[in-house]
């Protein structure tokens, strides 16, 4: 997916410390029920699923629908409980996949 | 009631009776003529309200969290133009004015502008096109596109908080001028200036949304209605659309001359790039 994101987490983590991850994807979300200027459907497109996996330990995912406006959204809550990585996959029902790995460093 | 009271109620309907007629019997000319008179000018300086103010409480603070804020997927789409360099002369951006964050402070506030070797009235997204085909060797980026947006918003970013603040002495007085006659004329099929709603209804309701006072403090807007980033020239778009008029091109003088009437009415306003409205 050639898209841009954008995720914010804390920058220092205390161990144990409940954190607060925001995302933000530029994705159109396009429905599937609209009609171009033709009168041709044009075709669904939206993110399906988002899964966030910390340390290799699936922390949050959500299923998306086309009621989810274009440019989803998602904070999520999680407990910091070591340093390493938080990897990011949206996935979309044309099958393509954008991932975004953060390093995490919690002291 | 007194007597002296019911008197002038009489007294008041049937001047509301003779304006109706007037009106309806006048040509256009002299109705827009009529308009230009009892319009004021503008909103007194210590009512003026940005859009913001008449946002939900949530979408208020979705617009001030950089985390949570949609337009900064744009801002970041500019920050990586930013640094690319697009054409022959192998300049980005960057390899003129450097950061961004110390140079472009404040640039946008003071935009549109005049430019001083044609005396052409520019904004800043006419501008940038300028440095990519004149500078850049690049062509020009569509005015509504992705791109274009991105480096708008990225650099009108840089003044987040500060005043605005636009020249209009010299050769922008005239487009000053040519902007205010804009505002205060009546058109379209509804037959209605921008000042009828912006500066006289603000505050009431039209349909299910609360009119605002039209100040461009925060463009590009995330827009909701439109899902996306967009210019101020789209918005005004949509309000010529909305008053049954023509719908101008984007960059067009009659909207370059608005924008400068805007920006000069919002003076002091401080700027809250990407924005988000409903």
């Amino acid at each position: 997916m050639n898209t841009s994101t954008r995720i914010v987490i804390p920058k220092t983590v205390t161990r144990g410390e409940v954190i607060e991850i925001k995302t933000l994807i530029k994705h159109p979300m396009e429905t599937g029920y609209r009609r171009d200027h033709r009168g041709q459907v044009i075709p669904r497109h939206i993110v399906k699923r988002f899964v966030a996996i910390y340390n290799g330990t699936e922390v949050f995912s959500a299923d998306l629908t086309q009621g989810v406006a274009a440019n989803p959204y998602l904070a999520f809550s999680t407990v910091a409980e070591e340093s390493g990585e938080i990897v990011f996959e949206w996935i979309d029902d044309l099958g393509d996949t954008h991932t975004e790995k953060v390093e995490i460093t919690v002291s | 009631m007194t007597q002296g009271h019911r008197s002038l109620r009489a007294l008041a309907v049937v001047l509301a009776l003779l304006a109706i007629l007037g009106f309806s019997t006048a040509s256009r000319a002299d109705r827009a003529k009529a308009a230009d008179q009892i319009i004021p000018e503008s909103l007194q300086l210590d009512e003026r309200r940005s859009g913001t103010s008449f946002l939900s409480p949530a979408l208020r603070a979705q617009q001030s969290d950089e985390g949570a804020n949609p337009g900064m997927l744009w801002v970041e789409t500019g920050e990586k133009l930013w640094s690319t360099p697009p054409g022959a002369s192998g300049n980005s951006c960057a390899s003129c004015h450097g950061e961004a964050r110390t140079s472009m402070m404040g640039v946008a506030a003071h935009y549109p502008a005049v430019d001083k070797s044609s005396g052409k009235l520019m904004n800043l997204e006419l501008r940038i096109n300028e440095c990519r085909t004149e500078r850049q060797g690049a062509e020009p980026f569509a005015y509504e596109s992705n791109e274009l947006l991105g480096l708008t918003a990225f650099i009108a970013y840089q003044s987040r908080g500060l005043p605005i603040s636009v020249d209009v002495s010299g050769p922008a007085a005239s487009y000053l001028e040519a902007g205010r006659k804009f505002f205060t004329t009546r058109q379209g099929q509804l037959n209605l200036a921008c000042t009828q709603c912006h500066d006289e209804n603000w505050g009431r309701k039209l349909r299910g949304d609360t009119i605002s006072q039209g100040h461009p403090t925060g463009f590009p807007i995330y827009r909701l209605e439109w899902q996306s980033l967009g210019s101020l020239h789209r918005r005004l778009r949509a309000c010529s659309l909305g008053v049954r008029a023509e719908v101008l091109d984007y960059g067009s003088p009659e909207y370059l001359a608005l924008e400068l009437y805007l920006a000069w009415r919002a003076r002091g306003m401080l700027i809250e790039t990407p924005a988000i409205r409903r």
